[in-house]
């Protein structure tokens, strides 16, 4: 392989075989991928699957606490596991600026091989294309996903009542702010650090409870006040969650302060927000708590009544707020 | 945050509330003149907590929503230029010129340079590292900002910088207030003082305050305990008949403020009459570069030639700012004019009254 | 954005330049309007620039005037009732 990625890469002729037999089989060998076909055959053996995709074109490439392949494997596998599916199969589309290193792409596709690993996914079918130099800003990927949907989940915002709980899996606007930081390079020797993780494990623990998770979803860009307005617009509930009970780390407020962001609407790469029913909050929190990436959820507000769609905010000081979905954008490529 | 937590506590808030009420039931107009005021307040829901009969009333405090549009007309103009790099305090990106479609943002997306920086010194270094650009600073902000932009000039003059240069759109809180009471168009019973200002500027930077008007003003800090026992104060003061310029914020603010700062705001500007959003006029109300720094004067080196003409808009940011409608008042607010479609700057600027009353509803 | 004026520690200082920090973060300033700050104070920070320096001994004097004035007060109202 040349130092650097050049056109010829993507062309599907000789050097698109290299880099293919060279970096990416070494990584994702499994017997369906090996066959190198158009396609993937794959027997399911499920009823019911679900399937989802996205594009990651986070900037910078490299950051505190993981990288763009890191983040495009647990972004579709978080998707997937929060419709309450098991992620399964992945695929792996590349689009690469030409001039980019070959280091560094050797550095995405490990990390995409771990975390692959960590979720236990595999990736059976993939795509490499390469533009010119100032068509893709270093490196695009694509990633769809398929899991096998778990007997009896039914999760769905028709499903949200009155009285029901919000659940936080942890602390929030870890990933947008260090992104953010990153970027800029707005601090130095900083322990900001992104969330980014599978949440599989958390979802898993969850919907143990079955019927008394009405929906989860994770709340990646607006954060988690975009999200659980999207669960509620429209309709007749409110949700309304506390300042003091809404989990944040010191350094993440201190940066969110300086830098005029609310945490509130930074995005998150590693949490889910549930909605579960009062009864059994408890027992969800305390199972979320047992895995480390669970370890500060907290049941942050509840599901009112007689409500206009709104999510309010109890600012703490006995007054409440409206927050909005977030407006204009806080941060283009946050993921 | 290290000696400020101790400012947000519930019970103080609360305390203060209940001291409030019980000085009695009459009407009190208090003016905060910070955007930061207008922020704080609205995100802890202080108005909810105030008795009724104290009203908190935003007014031109936001220095980027107090900049007349044809001025943001200029400031797009300008970031046209192939060779001009646009170096902004992020605020000031969606602000909307005399048409929606003017911003440094739609400029941005036609091609020109536009980079956020979060100080003068960001900018002063992409001009170092940019030789062959040049380099426009957008200097917006009261007395609280205008010190830092002057170090910068200051800077640049002494190294020999000579691709940068400072559009200065800086503006001083004092004259505005002036202004406000000389035209008693809005009835003031007191000021809340912006804390930051006041750190540079002193106690005696408002003096003028009890002076030549005898309206009581109490200089605040920005946390929720801060603000609450500003306004005790005032209310206090009103009820005695006083009228006096207090500090509630001693921790920070000193009588004479900070001299440093003043003696290089003094070295590089001026004080010039000029227009203000909605405001209209006022004399010795901004700050220009002195004829010894002229060359790092953007408005000089490109031509730029002001006009002190305001065009007649159905934008009412003007009266909000002056604090003769709430956000609510203005038939656009929630309707043409949000967040994401904004006809004027006091919704699209993070420290803008209908933003925060948008925001925060 | 200008943003809030945030309270920083000064970790360290090379003439007009500091290093400030705060739960960790650090980050770049200048204190041309501090002449005489040094290590381990705390200043205020605005638009990257630090603006005055923050003591304990001040936030605690500042909250005990505003606690007397409360207790002061108080104790008025409570008398008036």
């Amino acid at each position: 392989m040349d130092e650097f990625i050049s056109l010829s890469y993507g062309s599907g002729g000789r050097k698109t075989s290299e880099l293919i037999n060279e970096i990416l089989l070494p990584e994702f060998s499994n017997s369906e991928l090996n066959k190198l076909n158009d396609g993937a055959c794959i027997d399911l053996k499920a009823e019911n699957i679900a399937v989802s995709t996205d594009s990651f074109v986070v900037k910078p490439v490299f950051f505190s606490g993981g990288d763009i392949g890191k983040l495009a494997v647990c972004g579709t596998v978080n998707d997937l596991s929060v419709c309450g599916a098991r992620p399964e199969y992945l695929t792996l589309a590349f689009i690469i600026e030409e001039g980019f290193k070959t280091e560094d792409f050797k550095r995405i596709v490990k990390s995409i091989s771990n975390t692959a690993s960590m979720c236990d996914v595999r990736i059976v079918t993939g795509d490499t294309k390469v533009v010119e130099r100032g068509h893709c800003d270093g490196i695009y990927i694509n990633t769809s996903g398929i899991g096998i949907m778990d007997k009896g989940v039914r999760l769905g915002k028709e499903r949200i009542m009155e009285g029901d709980k919000i659940i936080v899996s942890g602390t929030v606007g870890d990933h947008g702010i260090t992104v953010m930081s990153d970027r800029n390079s707005l601090f130095e020797s900083s322990v900001l650090k992104s969330d980014c993780a599978p949440v599989y494990d958390l979802t898993k623990a969850a919907l143990k409870h079955s019927d008394s998770v009405k929906i989860m979803r994770d709340p990646t860009r607006g954060g988690i006040a975009t999200t659980l307005n999207e669960f509620i617009e429209g309709g007749d509930l409110d949700i309304k969650i506390y300042k003091d009970l809404i989990p944040v780390k010191g350094e993440v407020k201190s940066a969110c302060d300086i830098l005029g962001i609310d945490p509130l609407y930074a995005a998150n790469e590693g949490k889910i927000v549930a909605v579960v029913s009062a009864d059994e909050a408890e027992g969800v929190l305390s199972d979320l708590k047992v895995h480390e990436t669970g370890r500060d959820a907290a049941i942050i507000g509840e599901v009112h009544g007689n409500g206009r769609g709104r999510l309010l905010l109890d600012t703490g000081y006995g007054s409440t707020r409206i927050l909005n979905k977030l407006s204009g954008s806080q941060l283009p490529r946050i993921c | 945050m290290l000696y400020q937590d101790m400012f947000k506590e519930k019970h103080d808030v609360e305390d203060i509330a209940g001291l409030i009420k019980s000085i009695g039931p009459m009407d009190i107009n208090i003016m905060e003149v910070c955007g930061t005021h207008t922020m704080a307040i609205a995100q802890n829901g202080l108005k909810e907590i105030l008795p009724n009969n104290i009203r908190l009333i935003s007014g031109p405090g936001c220095p980027v929503c107090v900049t007349p549009a044809e001025r943001i007309d200029d400031i797009c103009s300008l970031s046209k230029y192939k060779n001009i790099i646009i170096a902004t305090y992020g605020d000031m990106l969606r602000v909307p010129g005399t048409r929606r479609e003017i911003s440094l943002e739609r400029s941005r997306m036609d091609g020109a340079d536009v980079r956020i920086v979060y100080s003068s010194m960001d900018a002063l270094k992409i001009a170092k590292e940019n030789k062959n650009m040049q380099v426009v600073f957008l200097g917006v902000g009261f007395e609280t900002t205008a010190p830092a932009t002057a170090a910068a000039v200051l800077e640049a003059f002494e190294d020999n910088i000579d691709n940068f240069s400072v559009f200065s759109i800086h503006k001083l809180i004092g004259p505005a207030m002036r202004s406000l009471l000389d035209a008693k168009e809005v009835r003031i019973d007191g000021f809340l003082l912006p804390g930051h200002v006041a750190v540079i500027v002193g106690e005696r930077g408002f003096g003028f305050l009890a002076k030549d008007y005898h309206i009581p003003g109490v200089i605040s800090g920005f946390e929720p305990v801060d603000i609450m026992d500003a306004v005790l104060m005032i209310t206090m003061q009103i009820a005695r008949g006083s009228a006096e310029v207090e500090n509630e914020y001693t921790r920070l603010v000193k009588k004479n403020g900070n001299i440093a700062a003043q003696k290089v705001i003094d070295e590089i500007f001026d004080t010039c009459d000029d227009l203000w959003r909605g405001l209209g006029m006022i004399k010795s109300s901004s700050l220009k570069l002195k004829r010894k720094y002229s060359k790092f004067d953007a408005a000089l080196k490109f031509g730029i030639e002001y006009s002190f003409e305001q065009k007649p808009s159905a934008c009412r940011c003007g009266d909000v700012l002056k604090g003769l409608i709430e956000p609510e008042g203005c038939n656009m607010f929630g309707r043409e004019c949000t967040p994401d479609y904004p006809v004027g700057p006091c919704m699209v600027s993070s420290e803008g009254a209908c933003a925060a009353a948008y925001k925060y509803m | 954005m200008m943003c809030l004026a945030v309270p920083l520690k000064i970790v360290s200082i090379e003439g007009k330049n500091a290093q400030g920090e705060i739960d960790g973060i650090k980050r770049k300033i200048r204190i041309d309007f501090l002449p005489r700050i040094s290590i381990g104070e705390y200043v205020l920070v605005h638009a990257g620039f630090a603006i005055e320096k923050l003591t304990a001994k001040a936030a605690e004097d500042n909250l005990k005037a505003i606690r007397e004035v409360e207790d002061a007060l108080s104790g008025y109202v409570q008398r008036k009732a």
